[in-house]
């Protein structure tokens, strides 16, 4: 396990609240790993930091094997370089069918010229197949994204992240709103990709935490409080006190 | 794979309003030209000709509007400039070409032959006198070429847009910024034009267009059925260049970006490219329904591209029917031919005793209402009610 991503001293205030503070963070590949943490410690901020949606004002990030700094570059441009991210809310394109979805995530080149005259391959037809099994969507392509359930949608946004072939991958909450049956699917799409790439899950249920048998981080105001395995971190005294002392979580 | 996940192959397949479109607008098309002066039937004048022909362009820089607003969720209230523009630049050599006849062909009556210093003096006076000036602007350089200025017609829209939409996209302006933006842009191109010095005539605007320099011996039945013809062709491959643009990949992308720009920014597109790309292309047949229209016109003055024309535009879209490229077509169609139908004395005012509700006032009353209606009860204009029938059936 080589590391991925090196997050070391990152800091971020927003008018004066520190919502990042000196954070760091080593992400191996391939690995599962789990970010917990109670409202406001700053988990949101981490991923729009990683993903080049807000710039840190401290700190620097490095990812893939030849460190390339990630301060500073666009939205487009890291995603590009190979990190994928699933938003809390599902936001899949709801006007458009599950195919088309898919298609735009497909790995190939993001300009426009090349996209106008963009012809369907046998190839990309096939990993669009493939991706559509694992999230069990195979039944539903030519419907739009709109019609699905809530929990289709999430899966139809991880296939999406699945189709961009990206090294790291950013969840968010993949369980929130699903029934039991649809967790423990979920649960089988991220370990299966944390196979072959990164995976980082930000989640509140401890529950499906515990299901995706990885390692923990737990973040409070803005830094990393503990880490470890799951039972580690939850044995530990300061964990209880600011995170699991506060939720209805049983420890 | 199993076929039924499968979408049709072909575009026709994929999208069957190009044909039916094409056929309704290839019938209207011959039917008007059978029945038009020029072939001697007699039964559509040469003046409704040309208002049809000039229907025609105004679909076309419709369905550009559709494609820009529709589909990529772009609401430029700025799109009217560019057929301005296009105007202007063909309006220019065929005011140059025409007034170089004219001059010719007085002063070849004198003993001694006119120097071309004399020939140019007497074209400037004619063309430029009316603003008290007889010196060619250098914009003027090459109102002499078709050619040229054929090419701006195209390369002005183009380059404006491009500059504009850059400077926009690139410091991320979106939503009602960037309708304000737009608007300020027609308008200050439209002050910028009303005064004298800047080299367009003024507030009189081009004039005498539809007078075609070389066709002195054609009449303007010929004429306006040629306008007609070309502008109808000019829509089909206008129809047929959008249907495929958003037919393709891209359209996905451009349809993503105006439901979540962000979450597109994270599938890795660089959202500002394809901004640029939409904008600029739709500028570009703006540019050209603008060269087809203003001939027909016959004049074209900075008041065509005052800021509410542009609004106009967005509500024919909206009232036809966003993201469908047909709507765009019935929207343009219906509502400027009805507005010159009411505006133009057509429609008989109402006498309700008390007032006499007269239609050149009360059709921007009639317009806006519809406008409000159409938003609130029906958010996909006659397309969507057109939509529902043809499921029914």
């Amino acid at each position: 396990m080589s590391s991925l991503l090196e997050m070391s001293g990152i800091s971020k205030s927003f008018d004066g609240f520190q919502a990042i503070k000196n954070l760091s963070l080593n992400i191996g590949e391939p690995e599962l790993r789990a970010v917990i943490g109670p409202n406001g410690a700053g988990k949101t901020t981490f991923m729009d930091i990683i993903t080049g949606k807000t710039k840190p004002d401290k700190g620097t990030i490095l990812f893939g094997d030849d460190n390339r700094s990630l301060v500073g570059m666009s939205e487009s441009a890291i995603a590009s370089l190979g990190i994928g991210r699933k938003f809390q809310k599902p936001t899949v394109f709801e006007a458009q069918s599950v195919r088309e979805n898919l298609a735009m995530a497909l790995k190939n080149p993001r300009g426009p010229f090349s996209v106008l005259f963009y012809k369907k391959t046998r190839e990309g037809a096939a990993r669009l197949e493939e991706i559509a099994d694992e999230i069990n969507l195979t039944e539903h392509l030519t419907r739009p994204a709109g019609e699905l359930s809530h929990g289709q949608k999430q899966w139809l946004e991880i296939g999406m992240l699945l189709a961009q072939s990206p090294r790291l991958l950013l969840v968010d909450e993949p369980a929130a709103g699903m029934t039991a049956h649809e967790r423990e699917h979920t649960t089988d799409i991220l370990k299966r990709a944390a196979q072959t790439r990164a995976v980082i899950v930000v989640e509140h249920d401890m529950e499906f935490v515990r299901r995706l048998e990885c390692k923990v981080t737990v973040l409070h105001e803005g830094s990393v409080l503990a880490e470890g395995s799951l039972d580690h971190v939850t044995n530990n005294k300061t964990v209880v006190d600011v995170y699991l002392g506060r939720t209805d979580v049983e420890n | 794979m199993s076929e039924t996940h499968m979408q049709p192959r072909t575009f026709i397949a994929r999208n069957p309003s190009v044909l039916y479109f094409l056929a309704a607008l290839g019938v209207f098309t011959a039917i008007v030209t059978v029945l038009s002066d020029a072939t001697g039937a007699g039964l559509i004048s040469t003046s409704f000709v040309k208002t049809l022909g000039k229907t025609l362009c105004l679909c076309l820089v419709a369905i550009a509007m559709d494609v820009v607003w529709g589909y990529c969720g772009i609401l430029s209230l700025g799109h009217f400039a560019f057929f301005g523009i296009g105007g202007y630049a063909i309006g220019m050599w065929l005011m140059y070409a025409r007034t170089e006849l004219i001059v010719a062909e007085s002063l070849a009556g004198q003993v001694i032959p006119p120097t071309p210093q004399e020939i140019s003096d007497a074209i400037g006076n004619q063309i430029f006198g009316v603003v008290g000036s007889s010196e060619f602007p250098t914009i003027w350089m090459f109102a002499d070429s078709l050619f040229v200025q054929l090419a701006l017609v195209v390369l002005v829209p183009g380059l404006l847009a491009l500059v504009f939409g850059w400077l926009a996209f690139r410091s991320r302006v979106t939503g009602v910024y960037l309708s304000i933006l737009t608007q300020a842009m027609t308008l200050a191109l439209a002050l910028y034009l009303f005064q004298n010095d800047s080299g367009l005539r003024g507030n009189n605007g081009l004039s005498g267009l539809q007078n075609i320099p070389g066709f002195e011996d054609s009449g303007q039945d010929a004429i306006s059925i040629a306008f007609f013809l070309a502008s109808a062709l000019a829509l089909a491959l206008g129809y047929v260049l959008f249907a495929w643009i958003t037919d393709s990949k891209l359209g996905n992308i451009i349809q993503a970006i105006r439901d979540d720009e962000s979450r597109v920014r994270f599938l890795g597109y660089h959202v500002e490219s394809y901004k640029l790309f939409v904008f600029t292309v739709t500028a570009i047949v703006a540019g050209i329904a603008g060269a087809l229209y203003y001939p027909q016109a016959g004049i074209i003055n900075p008041a065509e591209i005052a800021p509410i024309a542009s609004i106009y535009l967005a509500v024919w879209v909206a009232i036809g029917g966003r993201g469908r490229l047909y709507g765009a077509v019935i929207g343009a169609a219906l509502v400027s031919l009805l507005s010159s139908w009411f505006t133009g004395g057509g429609a008989p005012n109402i006498d309700l005793g008390f007032y006499v509700v007269q239609w050149v006032d009360w059709w921007l009353v009639l317009l806006g209402l519809t406008f409000v209606l159409v938003t609130l009860f029906a958010p996909k204009g006659i397309a969507g009610v057109f939509d529902r029938l043809v499921r029914k059936s």
